[in-house]
């Protein structure tokens, strides 16, 4: 399998469902002439033109007004936020809106919206482009919350995205855009909804997403060299939440940590951490621990916001205190 | 229609117990007087009986959990029967009651003991087994006391590893019975250091009841010695064809001669609550037993009605029960009168503490052949002294002597017992 990087296979998604299918479209701030922020749609402009590649004015809540208008009448539009930072001046038109339309018209809608939205820290960005709010969407039921950690799922669930007649939002991290990985060759999809085990291991699990995933691969290499096997679970999804792998998992391992970028409290993990308790107490075998970003603004200072930011070190730390 | 369990109230003074073992796990099938737990009290460890027929559907207390007398412990019902909320049971747990294998001298146990009656929690700071989930789980599925592993996770807490290595080990007692230690041995210890033993639940409970007993009782004594020898003889004629398991002792004579002569003395079968006396109408019959590390009183229920060889074998099954720490509840309650026997180790005569709450209790030393006065001669006899310890509250000192002029009646003209 070609290794490419997790720009391409965004990318790759997006054209070959583009390709497939004509009510497919992209709308956003710098999506067309100047090709993306993050350069994923370069050369859509010229390729599929103005009517499919729409640049929009600064304005994230008419971004997603006309994206949801769009779907409700049967195209299939992709909104870009150039960061989710800014999906606060929508998010009227996101929670209120998008995750609610199909359900209090009674079904008579369906809603084939992708929002595709920048997120995470460690781009010295400063305390409001930086941040890693995945937790405060995934509460709302009626929109998906994806979240990839490999250019192959990105682009498989980016793809079943596209297709699916629900609104989702599909948060890409903002320093993984060179992350490269196998990716394979022709069409594929991957399910929305499904966690997957991304490293086998006995010891305890790490359960993580996104940014988390590449962290706790590093952390478990470190592991391993201390005989320590990690088993990593990656939710991919946050809603709808899969926890049967993890589950699975923690009844092998009876011991795990959650890892996720966003701000401990009220977070992914103290959802995760909350369904093993619930689902599976009779396999604890010691407290459940989570590591996330310190509890404060994300600072600008390289150095600060590197320490507020979960690291590998304290992923290592946080597996061997559950180990103890 | 679900059952639901309670905490037996196995003695007088008893406020809670530990559950110390699930017998029948959730799901199993179990018979009315089947054997569901074992609870363990200040005087022994006991099997709790179902008092209901079906599946157990729930355990509403954990192994190791002490439970207020009354207390839901568990549900028994049809299976697949829904179970309403019982979880809301007030109770707390201990650390081990047995001081663990790495610590040859822990602390003595200052439990604090709630009143007799008092059936509410005992308040203050519970002390918990810290293990995991998982490591509980293991336990229960096991039937491993939680309280015999030595934990080595964090703050002592016991995980999965020390319940497996338990398990492989089998060092940890299966099941939560003390280990029934024979009666030590008459040992002569060559060590002149002091030695600190914490108190066994059992000698605690003796302690703090007979306390209570000397401090607010007022005990008098009244010793009269009997002539045994109508009955010696009427012994040996018994036993001449009974089989060795049934042979009868002068105790199970006394016994029921005391019995019958406590039908006509109703102040020395009672107890007095605040300013009434209450004559009961049961005559109940305690019989002091030596156990390892204490006594038991285990009690001969309406002695008085049941025949010589009934009151033999029921007192040696309840004995034996009490010193293998297997009594049941009814083997230790309900008495109204205790008697106490040291005749077997040649004891002339002694006084014996009031079994509170009850009235009186008889202190009986050896029968024995002595040189005694009969007709103006000088002949060899058969004589017993006993002694009785009566609360002044109840009852005098001349009922009392009126009591053993006719208990000597009856242990003096024996076939009297038999008629």
């Amino acid at each position: 399998m070609p290794k490419i990087t997790m720009r391409e296979a965004i990318s790759q998604a997006l054209m070959e469902e583009m390709d497939r299918d004509p009510a497919v479209f992209i709308l956003g701030e710098e999506v067309g002439v100047w090709g993306g922020t993050y350069a994923v749609t370069k050369g859509f402009y010229d390729k599929y033109g103005a009517d499919r590649v729409k640049d929009t004015p600064i304005a994230e809540n008419a971004i997603l007004g006309a994206a949801i208008g769009a779907a409700m009448v049967g195209q299939r539009p992709i909104a870009e936020l150039m960061t989710i930072n800014f999906a606060f001046s929508a998010m009227d038109y996101i929670v209120n809106q998008a995750a609610k339309l199909r359900y209090m018209f009674g079904g008579q809608f369906t809603l084939p919206l992708v929002i595709r939205a920048v997120g995470g820290g460690g781009r010295q960005l400063g305390a409001t482009h930086s941040q890693t709010p995945d937790a405060i969407f995934a509460h709302f039921p009626g929109l998906k919350v994806v979240s990839p950690g490999t250019p192959e799922d990105a682009k498989g669930l980016l793809k079943s995205a596209i297709r699916s007649n629900d609104p989702i939002l599909f948060i890409e991290h903002a320093t993984m855009y060179q992350v490269r990985g196998e990716v394979p060759e022709g069409e594929y999809l991957i399910p929305i909804g499904k966690s997957k085990v991304q490293r086998e291991g006995s010891d305890l699990t790490i359960v993580t997403y996104c940014k988390g995933l590449e962290l706790s691969m590093k952390a478990a290499d470190e592991l391993a060299k201390e005989g320590i096997q990690a088993e990593i679970v990656d939710l991919r999804t946050l809603r709808p939440l899969d926890m049967e792998p993890v589950l699975e998992s923690f009844k092998k391992t009876n011991r795990a940590i959650v890892v996720e970028e966003g701000w401990k409290s009220y977070g992914v993990g103290a959802e995760v951490v909350s369904r093993i308790y619930e689902e599976a107490f009779d396999y604890v075998d010691a407290p459940i621990l989570r590591v996330a970003q310190k509890e404060v603004p994300l600072p600008y200072n390289r150095t600060l916001e590197q320490a507020a930011l979960p690291q590998v070190p304290d992923i290592i730390a946080a597996a061997k205190e559950v180990l103890k | 229609m679900a059952e639901t369990i309670n905490m037996p109230k196995l003695g007088f003074d008893m406020a809670e117990g530990m559950l110390v073992r699930w017998v029948k796990q959730v799901g199993e099938e179990i018979n009315k007087g089947d054997v569901l737990a074992e609870i363990e009290t200040d005087k022994a460890t006991v099997e709790v009986e179902s008092p209901a027929s079906g599946v157990v559907l729930q355990h509403i207390v954990e192994q190791g959990t002490v439970v207020p007398v009354n207390a839901p412990i568990a549900v028994v019902g049809v299976k697949g029967e829904i179970v309403s909320d019982q979880s809301s049971v007030s109770s707390k747990k201990v650390a081990d009651e047995k001081p663990l294998p790495a610590k040859p001298t822990p602390a003595p146990t200052t439990q604090a003991v709630a009143p007799a009656e008092s059936s509410s929690p005992v308040s203050g700071q519970p002390s918990v087994i810290k293990a995991s989930p998982l490591a509980r789980k293991i336990a229960r599925d096991n039937n491993i006391n939680l309280a015999s592993i030595q934990g080595t996770g964090p703050g002592g807490r016991v995980v999965r590893k020390d319940v497996e290595a338990a398990l492989t080990s089998n060092r940890s007692p299966v099941t939560s019975v003390p280990p029934a230690s024979p009666i030590p041995s008459y040992q002569l210890s060559t060590s002149t250091e002091d030695k600190t033993i914490p108190a066994t639940k059992l000698r605690q409970a003796i302690g703090r009841r007979l306390v209570e007993s000397k401090q607010t009782v007022p005990h008098f004594y009244v010793t009269h010695e009997f002539k045994m020898g109508a009955l010696m003889d009427i012994r040996k004629q018994a036993n001449a064809f009974l089989p060795d398991h049934e042979k009868l002792s002068v105790n199970d004579f006394i016994v029921k001669a005391v019995a019958l002569v406590l039908r006509q003395f109703l102040n020395l079968n009672a107890t007095i609550r605040g300013n009434e006396i209450i004559q009961f109408g049961h005559v109940n019959v305690g019989v002091a037993v030596t156990v390892p590390g204490g006594l038991m009183t285990v009690v001969v229920r309406d002695a008085d009605a049941k025949p010589l060889r009934q009151i033999s074998g029921e007192i040696k099954a309840m004995a034996a029960r009490a010193r293998e720490g297997k009594v049941k509840p009814e083997d230790v309650e309900g008495s109204t009168f205790s008697t106490s026997n040291l005749g077997m180790y040649d004891v002339e005569e002694f006084i014996a503490i009031i079994n509170p709450p009850e009235a009186a209790i008889l202190a009986i030393g050896s029968a024995k052949e002595t040189p005694v006065v009969e007709n103006g001669e000088i002949k060899i006899g058969w004589r017993m002294k006993a002694t009785i310890s009566v609360d002044h509250r109840v009852s005098d000192g001349a009922e009392a002597a009126q009591f053993m002029q006719k208990l000597a009646e009856f242990l003096e003209n024996p076939v009297r017992m038999l008629v």
